[in-house]
């Protein structure tokens, strides 16, 4: 196992942080700005957020970096500062992990789809290195790549993020099928847990999609399966719409009674994808310490 | 003579190649057009659609499928247009303004115009009025709208909203769909329909504009 990973879990399991983009919107972030460009514009409200989160307990903190690669950024007019917006959002959570927490910088999907033909493996491994190399001089203790679908891209994003020589987490999205435990494309949790593992990923893991009720089932496969770490960030359930605004109506109190069953499962880091907040974190924090 | 079930098999297999001789060949041998729809591509979509339920197919089967559809239907459009055939309806689609994600509504327009429908697609970042003004110029009589952000849901209420602003609601039905989206969700801001996936989205719009699935 990773020097740094096996020192996070010494413990036992580690509380991670909750969502980004909500608690940005809270803070001004209007519908349909895109997220990780605050890094450089409002950057005092991106570190506010950081900071929310080592406050209330996380150990690891992520960055406001899981759209800023190549690819995405083309659909703004900032595609050519790719390298600063994930170094400024890197060193943002940096300054207020301090020596608290430890930063997993964020790698998202591309949001091209290899089947389609909408994008050559090739662009996707170039983007991918460049997002984490950006990453790795902003000073980042490891790099997770997240809410991945498509087994193949996230692979050659393990494969571009490890050229790093930092640890690598590769965490996917489980939404599909009648039993809602395959990615998008079909793949279950043992084909991603073998596939993740071949890639040399150091933790696997599963984030947003559904429920907090839905994880433990995935977790021990993908546990069982990988023969590595496993990473869990459930979604605050589904979003309602409440005058003109998204909400998660699933409680703090709700989150937190779903967090024994994880770690049972053999969950080893564990924190909230959308919706969940740093109260969230707070309740999943107390919750550990009972377990 | 060709074997047509030939098509429906290409199109159920998503082999695009062979979807596109056997419609070229069919149609050279005299084959009505409309035929070749209502007779193998509208039923090999409909078998897609079940295998997806059964989860015998997931996304990449629908792609390729959706693929060898469209390479058929590329051949045969032109021909339905200029015997002035109409399809079973028009749809207007789009993802709503501020959201830049098109994979699964990409996925929806393929199914839909597998399915016998004249699909506008309007692409991403679609404002309301855009959405209006299609709609205005089109006839169509069903609006698609997609969002794969919370952050951007709210504004496929706005959208409906602004149609009834210009009086235009009753003439429209929506149908909403994207991965944080739910039929309580889609209750809650008065639009039509929702659907889960592509195969139901062409079950709800045919529903919607009064067609048998």
């Amino acid at each position: 196992m990773n020097a740094l990973i096996a020192e996070l879990l010494r413990h036992g399991p580690v509380l991670t942080d909750g969502a980004w983009g909500t608690q940005m919107q809270a803070r001004g972030l209007g519908i349909g700005e895109f997220p990780d460009l605050w890094n450089l514009t409002h950057p005092d409200q991106v570190l506010a957020v950081a900071q929310s989160y080592v406050d209330a307990g996380s150990r690891v903190i992520l960055t406001n970096t899981f759209g800023a690669n190549r690819i995405r950024l083309a659909e703004t007019d900032m595609a050519d500062r790719v390298a600063d917006i994930n170094r400024k959002g890197t060193r943002l959570s940096k300054q207020a992990a301090g020596d608290r927490a430890r930063v997993f910088a964020s790698i998202g999907p591309s949001g091209k789809m290899l089947i389609a033909g909408e994008v050559t493996p090739e662009a996707l491994l170039e983007a991918f290195a460049e997002q984490a190399r950006a990453l790795a001089e902003g000073g980042a203790d490891a790099l997770i790549i997240e809410t991945m679908s498509d087994l193949d891209e996230t692979k050659l994003a393990v494969e571009a993020a490890k050229q790093t020589g930092l640890p690598v987490v590769a965490s996917v999205v489980f939404d599909s099928g009648k039993d809602k435990d395959r990615t998008m494309m079909g793949a279950t949790p043992e084909q991603i847990a073998g596939g993740l593992a071949a890639a040399g990923a150091d933790v696997i893991g599963a984030n947003c999609g559904l429920g907090i009720e839905f994880f433990a089932p995935i977790c021990r496969r993908l546990k069982a399966a990988g023969g590595l770490p496993v990473w869990i960030k459930p979604n605050a359930g589904m979003p309602e719409l409440v005058g003109a605004e998204t909400v998660y109506k699933t409680g703090t109190a709700q989150f937190a009674s779903g967090i024994p069953a994880l770690v049972e499962a053999g969950a080893d880091f564990i924190g909230g994808c959308c919706g969940s907040t740093p109260e969230f974190v707070r309740a999943m924090g107390e919750t550990l310490k009972k377990g | 003579m060709t074997d047509l079930r030939q098509l429906f098999d290409a199109v159920v297999t998503g082999d695009h190649v062979t979807s596109k001789a056997v419609t070229a060949e069919a149609l050279a041998a005299g084959v009505e057009p409309l035929a070749l729809v209502n007779d193998y591509m509208i039923p090999a979509m409909d078998d897609v659609g079940g295998k997806f339920e059964r989860n015998e197919y997931f996304v990449p089967e629908l792609l390729l499928s959706a693929r060898a559809m469209k390479a058929a239907m590329e051949l045969i459009r032109p021909l339905l247009a200029a015997r002035g055939t109409q399809p079973i309806g028009r749809v207007v689609m789009g993802t709503v303004k501020g959201d830049l994600h098109d994979i699964g509504k990409n996925l929806v327009c393929a199914m839909l115009e597998g399915g016998g429908f004249e699909v506008f697609d309007l692409g991403v970042n679609v404002a309301p009025e855009k959405f209006i003004a299609k709609v205005r110029e089109t006839g169509a009589r069903l609006v698609g709208m997609s969002a794969l952000l919370t952050t951007t849901m709210p504004a496929m209420k706005l959208t409906i909203d602004a149609f009834a602003g210009e009086g235009l609601r009753d003439q429209v039905k929506f149908m909403v769909g994207g991965a944080p989206v739910t039929q309580r969700f889609a209750d809650t801001i008065g639009a039509d329909g929702y659907a889960e996936n592509a195969p139901s989205a062409v079950v709800l719009a045919k529903r919607l504009i009064g067609v048998a699935a």
